[in-house]
């Protein structure tokens, strides 16, 4: 039995280099991906706290979680296309119309 | 029945804001109506409860009805509760009688005008704050009326607004007017702190009760004659009311002749008890009274234009009601008021009668020879003039009268008393000199008209013309209820009708043969007077001009009106517009403008520099957000 | 075994992230997040959830990041992105990721007492499946109209455009 401890450690490290990554880089898809990152990280924890309580509600959450981010995940890329469309770039140093 | 009295001020009030909301829509034949209605109305209350004041008994005085509790803060309390006695029903009388007459009388005056409405709003509007003041049954509410005629006062003077110097002449009686109101507003603070309340019932226990020493009561009751001062035009705050002639004659009838300038005197014998403790200040009160009284007697002898000489008059007349009140004879100064009221609105709208047919000159060296074409302008100003110079059988004659006896009497206990009764003595010689000079001056002698004044000459219409002659009517008649004790006290209606309210003083008495010699001194100068103003203008004209010649620097400072306006001009006023500007220039543009604008500035400076934090990136946006998280854990961790 | 199991997928998955964060081309950034979910799965299937562990491969590995691997192809950037131009945020990065990493670690030190219960629990899909349709009704079907709603909203969104 592996003590929760580790996981929510790993957890909390996944969630930063997720951050992290949100701020280095510079194309729209590549920060969109390391959202599903903290996402994940999220998940683990929930999981953790399910098995050191013994409870299954954890798990019915990460569920959901899941699924909504599926859901967001299709949007968000429909979004970036048509950002694509229009701008011919995804880098998003160039998405600056809500400047000042 | 006197129940209803509480109703006399409303009616107009009523009135007046129907007038101010609907006024232009209106036709005008209607607004005169009503505004005539609503103070004839209150005139019938007031005689219905006046003769309801006769069968109460004198235990019940006064009648009071509290409308409303206005301010409650703790210990300090003020109702809106207004009262009935035998003084305040004198007044109401007067204000309602001589006020429907004279609304009356404007229908025709102001015929022509084109602020009609505006007019009768603002009369309306007068008369309900007179007689707010003078059913007033406590101090604070007095003073609300107090404000609101000085209100009025300025509305009416600055009627013609356009023309600058009656826009000024109201801008001056307001002003002028409030420097009085600080002495009042300190007496009624010092009433407030040692007697706790306003109202005058409480104040009349606490003083015959003993609670206030003579001190207190001389510093109350002085701080309450600067603010009478300032509303009667006695010295030193007289200076408003010659000005306030620009006015339309109506105006001057009723607000500077009959009731708002009285309203000091009012408020003297409503504090009759203060000032009969205080013997110093009643001494005071008479002292001004007197030398106000001779002083503006002089200055209307040489004034041109026919309103000034009443204006003069005015103040000079009511010197004589406060010396009334200052010797002790405050009925007898009510009393005086009361005929003034008749006999100087009478002279005033005559006076207006005499200007409409002249097409608007008031310079009586213009005139002269009008009796021929005023036969009844001329015949119910000549009462008038009459009734003032106090000739024995007129009313003012019986009211000057009881004054002066009073005040000779009072030298039985110090001189200072007969130097009122010589100043009030020189007074009456003037006062028939100037009235009776303005007489001769307008409708005796050579016709000096301009003649292309002369072609219009008209009689006044009939309804103008008709309250002159009630008027006229009244000034001989009303005198006849107030007549010398010596003819027997029971024939003092009106002193007796008084009594519950004026306490009065040590009864006086002098002997018959005493009374009858001041009686008889009293017709005598008042021929005197005329005989000289007779000599003067009709047999001799030219002495006048030699006189002037001879004396110049007399004349020049009786003309000038002694240039009090010039000194107070140099002394107050432009010091004071100087300090406003220098404080206007560093205080108002330098640091309130300063505060305000440099808020705005500071905002755009600070909004500047935010906006470079919206740089429209995300990524920014994010490490701005987890730089948040980061400070924000640490904080709740540490 | 177990601690082995678990270090191993965990310095997998972290080693996959910090590829993600090195590597400047989308299609690597994505094949690493695959490596990277699937090693979270195997993670779960370690805290007994062995339903989600497989739901987690299925959906995320499987669906979502091909979604993902079909934008990259679409988009189809032919020169890399550059790498940061400003310096100053990739000195700053790890700065932050420690401070971050050290706080977040003290804000979560009140779980690490907690007492862990050592029965097993009932995480089976029959067992989920019974709490999603009792407990979890509601929260079922909102989420099911959410799909519905982002389905239609991202059909809408790329459709707009050809009809003109």
């Amino acid at each position: 039995m592996i003590p929760p401890n580790y996981f929510l450690i790993l957890s909390v490290v996944l969630f930063v280099l997720g951050a992290i990554a949100f701020f280095i880089k510079r194309d729209l898809i590549t920060m969109f991906m390391s959202i599903e990152i903290m996402l994940n990280a999220a998940n683990l924890a929930f999981i953790t706290f399910a098995r050191s309580a013994n409870s299954p509600d954890g798990q019915i959450i990460v569920f959901f979680i899941i699924t909504v981010a599926a859901a967001e995940a299709a949007v968000g890329l429909a979004i970036i296309l048509l950002i694509f469309r229009q701008k011919k770039t995804i880098k998003s140093e160039d998405m600056k119309l809500m400047k000042g | 029945m006197t129940e209803i009295f509480w109703l006399i001020p409303f009616i107009p009030a009523a009135s007046t804001l129907i007038l101010a909301v609907f006024g232009k829509k209106l036709p005008k034949k209607y607004v005169s109506f009503q505004a005539c209605l609503a103070v004839f109305a209150s005139f019938v209350i007031s005689a219905i409860s006046a003769v309801g004041l006769l069968q109460t008994a004198h235990g019940n005085y006064p009648l009071v009805k509290n409308l409303f509790s206005w301010i409650q803060a703790g210990s300090f309390q003020v109702n809106l509760s207004l009262m009935f006695d035998p003084l305040s029903a004198v007044m109401a009388l007067v204000v309602s009688g001589v006020g429907f007459i004279i609304h009356v009388y404007s229908i025709g005056y102001m015929a022509d005008d084109e602020g009609y409405t505006r007019y009768f709003t603002y009369l309306n509007l007068f008369t309900f704050s007179m007689l707010i003041l003078v059913m007033a049954s406590n101090l604070i509410l007095m003073f609300v009326g107090w404000e609101g005629v000085g209100l009025c006062s300025y509305l009416l003077i600055g009627f013609w607004f356009e023309k600058h110097s009656a826009a000024n002449a109201g801008k001056k009686a307001f002003i002028v007017n409030r420097i009085g109101d600080t002495g009042f507003l300190l007496g009624i603070l010092f009433i407030f702190i040692h007697i706790g309340s306003g109202e005058f019932t409480a104040i009349n226990e606490a003083i015959s009760g003993g609670a206030i020493s003579v001190g207190l009561a001389t510093l109350i009751a002085i701080l309450l004659f600067v603010g009478a001062t300032g509303k009667s035009a006695q010295i030193p705050l007289y200076v408003w009311l010659p000005d306030a002639m620009e006015g339309p004659t109506p105006v001057s009838a009723l607000i500077h002749a009959a009731t708002m300038v009285t309203a000091g005197v009012y408020m003297v014998c409503r504090m009759n008890l203060l000032y009969t403790l205080s013997e110093t200040a009643a001494q005071v009160v008479a002292l001004v009274g007197a030398i106000t009284a001779v002083y503006a007697a002089t200055m209307a002898l040489t004034q041109n234009d026919i309103k000034r000489v009443l204006a003069y008059s005015t103040i000079s007349q009511i010197g004589y009601m406060f010396i009334g009140c200052g010797v002790g004879a405050y009925a007898a100064g009510m009393f005086h008021l009361y005929t003034h009221a008749f006999f100087k609105s009478l002279l005033f709208l005559a006076a207006g009668s005499v200007m409409h047919a002249l097409s608007g000159e008031i310079n009586m060296k213009k005139m002269g020879g009008l009796r021929k074409y005023l036969p009844l302008t001329y015949p119910t100003f000549l009462i008038g003039a009459i009734a003032i110079a106090g000739v024995p059988f007129f009313s003012g004659f019986f009211s000057k009268d009881a004054i002066l006896t009073r005040a000779f009497a009072q030298g039985q206990y110090s001189a200072f008393y007969y130097f009122i009764w010589g100043l009030g003595i020189m007074g009456a010689v003037l006062t028939a000199l100037y009235m009776f000079r303005l007489i001769f001056l307008t409708f005796h002698g050579e016709e000096r008209l301009d003649p292309e004044v002369k072609k219009h000459i008209h009689e006044s219409p009939k309804i103008m013309t008709i309250p002159l002659v009630i008027l006229a009517f009244f000034s001989v008649g009303a005198g006849y209820i107030g007549l010398p004790v010596v003819l027997g006290e029971k024939l003092n209606f009106f002193g007796k009708f008084l009594e519950p309210v004026i306490k009065e003083v040590q009864e006086v008495h002098l002997s018959i043969q005493t009374e009858w010699m001041l009686i008889a001194i009293a017709a005598v100068v008042a021929f005197l007077g005329i005989f000289i103003a007779y000599v003067f203008y009709i047999r001799s004209p030219l002495i006048p001009r030699n006189l002037a010649t001879r004396f110049p620097t007399i004349y020049k400072l009786m003309f000038n009106k002694y240039y009090v306006d010039e000194i107070y001009n140099a002394v107050f006023v432009k010091p004071t517009i100087k300090g406003s500007e220098i404080i206007y220039d560093n205080f108002d543009l330098k640091v309130i403008d300063g505060a305000v604008n440099g808020a705005a500035t500071a905002t755009g400076f600070a909004g500047k520099i935010l906006s470079y934090f919206q740089s429209g990136l995300i990524k920014d946006y994010a490490l701005i957000f987890l730089l948040g998280v980061i400070i924000f854990l640490a904080y709740l961790l540490f | 075994m177990g601690y082995f199991l678990f270090f191993l997928l965990a310095a997998l998955t972290v080693g996959a992230v910090l590829g993600m964060i090195i590597s400047k081309n989308q299609a690597y950034n994505a094949i690493f997040l695959i490596l990277a979910f699937a090693c979270m799965g195997g993670l779960f299937a370690l805290l007994e959830a062995p339903f989600i562990a497989v739901v987690q491969i299925i959906i995320y590995a499987g669906a979502i990041m091909v979604l993902f691997i079909f934008v990259v192809m679409m988009i189809n950037v032919r020169s890399g992105i550059p790498a940061e131009k400003k310096k100053w945020i990739i000195y700053l990065s790890p700065v932050l990721a420690v401070v971050l990493i050290i706080e977040l670690i003290l804000s979560i030190k009140g779980a690490f007492t907690l007492p862990v219960s050592t029965a097993i629990i009932k995480a089976g899909p029959t067992d989920l499946g019974r709490l999603l349709f009792t407990k979890y009704l509601y929260h079922f079907e909102i989420t099911s109209i959410l799909i519905i709603a982002a389905l239609v909203g991202a059909i809408v969104l790329i459709k707009k455009k050809e009809k003109e």
